[in-house]
């Protein structure tokens, strides 16, 4: 076995699980808050990532401008899902909730379409590209920076939730609706809150992914590898976003890099089984929650 | 003396079909203690969520009768504003915040503390030592996981978030359920002195009779949705019917136990009529 290869690898799929990571915390912040699964994850990347494409290539804002613009788009674009889609389902089966933001990611397929052409584009390139060599080495340094920027987000956000005011709010919510009420804390807005929050991490995670994969109106199909990340780590479990986006991520770069691109998915598909054969609800996830 | 809360001739319904309460007053003066009694599913705690607003969130609804908290309808805020105006209810069970510290659900009812004057969050916080000197016990855990207090000690943390908040009004349902007799006395010294100090007007929901009425003003008596008996605490506690069905006061010869039971039958329909 080539072992040099084998920890670039493994370099490169911790890296891409670190996104895995942040976009599963989105995930997770949403259905912890407030009890939908959301669908229209991949989707919600992938238009962040086309305002990304609006600010920096079309606008020519400089990069300090555009990516939080961008970010900041695609957290108002996921308060504005809430308020005017989600809301109104309050209280109906979580099966309809889901056909909502299935619903949903039709939706914003469509309109990235009409407003951005069907064809594939590029991202303005804003990552440095001149590769990094830890000793013997090789890390891609596109791959490195974005997973930086990943991880500076995912501190940002674990050090709000444990510390802030806020992130009591949000976890008091998380943890009794009715309790929460009684307190005087507003439970409608913090499931916006959560929303904004959890699709921010979200555009962050798409525009970073877009930035080495190319994006087109159909990238949000990459939302299928998060999926399993959040049934693997456990729904309602921040823990098992991050772990099981590093687990993984590394899984899917070194089955693709040992064995060949077309056994990814039958990889982390195996894993997936596994887990949920002996860990029913995820790696970390309690026992409430819905089956899917 | 100035009402605080008015509850005038309510009904209601859970999923639209079962009623509950069937034409239910009752009314809590400014600063006074009053208890609600009655058996287990009379409607008590219906009465408290109907007021609180948290009936929406188990499909209930008020569908008639108003209720008034300081002179405005309960209707027209949301149970978070309720909260602001100075209205906070203890549910039945506790409901502490089990996955966060005893310090944060301190933190958690400084939400309450929203838009009242000089009554900042800050302020909030500034009750936590109030909160520590009224339960020393809390002060010990306050880093530690809510889920892992015994029953009395969450009892004591859903009492310290309430004196975090400073509600004009409290509602407190059950708070001796499941607790030893000693602690329901330390409980109850505690919600007097709620009362006494802060000036807490109380609404007090009880299966234990006896304690409720020796802190209240004046109680009412809740049957199958509606108040069948209401007096002054020493009038209940003298009432001959109050003291065989609540305070569990015992017949005095045995052999007539058969007679009495048929009388108690009747009392009771007369009530219910
Ligand atoms: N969410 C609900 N949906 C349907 N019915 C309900 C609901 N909550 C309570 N009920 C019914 O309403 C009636 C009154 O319930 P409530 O909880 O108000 O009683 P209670 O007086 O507080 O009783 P307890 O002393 O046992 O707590 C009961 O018959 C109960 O079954
Ligand atoms: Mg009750």
């Amino acid at each position: 076995m080539d072992w040099l290869f084998f920890i670039e690898s493994s370099l490169a799929g911790l890296c891409t699980g670190a996104i895995y990571a942040l976009v599963a915390l989105g995930f997770v912040i949403i259905y912890k808050a407030t009890k939908v699964i959301n669908f229209a994850i991949g989707e919600i990347m992938m238009i962040s990532a086309y305002f990304f494409l609006t600010f920096a290539g079309i606008f020519a804002w400089p990069l300090w401008l555009a990516l939080p613009a961008a970010v900041v788009s695609g957290g108002l674009l996921g308060g504005l899902t809430e308020k005017t889609i989600i809301r109104p389902m309050l209280g109906e089966s979580p099966i309809s909730v889901i056909m909502v933001t299935i619903g949903l990611s039709n939706i914003l397929v469509g309109t990235a379409q009409i407003i951005w052409g069907g064809g594939p584009q590029v991202l303005p390139g804003f990552l440095p590209r001149q590769p990094i060599f830890l000793g013997e080495i090789y890390v891609s340094s596109k791959i490195a920076f974005s997973a930086l920027i990943a991880v500076a987000m995912l501190i940002c956000y674990l050090l709000y939730f444990r510390f802030s005011r806020g992130g009591v709010a949000l976890r008091a919510t998380a943890s009794d609706q009715a309790a929460s009420f009684s307190m005087g804390i507003s439970v409608p807005r913090v499931f916006n809150f959560a929303w904004i929050f959890g699709c921010m991490a979200t555009a962050l995670a798409g525009i970073l992914f877009s930035a080495s994969g190319g994006l087109s109106p159909h990238s949000g199909g990459m939302a299928l590898a998060i999926l399993v990340v959040v049934i693997f780590g456990g729904l309602d479990s921040i823990l098992g976003a991050l772990v099981g986006g590093l687990i993984i991520g590394w899984l899917e770069t070194i089955v693709g890099a040992f064995w060949g691109g077309e056994y990814k998915m039958l990889a982390i598909f195996t894993l997936l089984t596994l887990i949920l054969v002996i860990k029913p609800y995820g790696l970390f996830g309690t026992k409430e929650i819905e089956r899917l | 003396m100035e009402t605080i809360l008015e509850i005038n001739n309510i009904e209601v319904v859970y999923n639209q079909a079962v009623q509950v309460l069937r034409g239910l007053s009752l009314s809590v003066p400014q600063g006074g203690v009053v208890a609600l009694l009655g058996s287990n599913g009379a409607g008590k705690s219906t009465t408290l969520k109907s007021v609180s607003g948290l009936l929406d969130l188990e499909d209930g609804e008020v569908i008639g009768g108003q209720i008034n908290f300081k002179g405005r309808s309960v209707k027209l805020d949301s149970p978070d504003k309720l909260v602001h105006r100075g209205l906070f209810h203890v549910m039945e069970g506790r409901h502490v915040f089990e996955d966060l510290t005893v310090e944060e659900n301190l933190i958690a009812s400084t939400y309450a503390c929203r838009g009242k004057r000089n009554k900042s969050e800050a302020a909030g916080k500034k009750r936590f030592d109030l909160v520590y000197e009224y339960f020393p016990r809390l002060k010990e855990r306050s880093k530690g996981l809510a889920g892992y207090l015994s029953g009395g000690e969450q009892q004591m943390l859903a009492l310290g978030r309430a004196l975090v908040a400073q509600p004009d009004l409290l509602m407190l349902d059950e708070p001796s359920l499941g607790l030893a007799p000693l602690l329901v006395e330390e409980i109850f010294r505690i919600i007097v002195r709620i009362n006494r100090e802060q000036g807490t007007s109380i609404l007090l929901v009880e299966q234990n009779a006896a304690i409720a009425l020796s802190i209240a003003d004046y109680g009412y008596i809740l049957e199958h949705g509606k108040v069948v008996i209401d007096g002054t605490a020493e009038e209940l506690m003298a009432n001959e019917d109050v003291r065989e069905f609540y305070l569990g006061a015992s017949g005095k010869d045995g052999e007539q136990r058969s007679y009495r039971e048929i009388k108690h039958y009747k009392r009771r329909k007369r009530w219910l009529s």
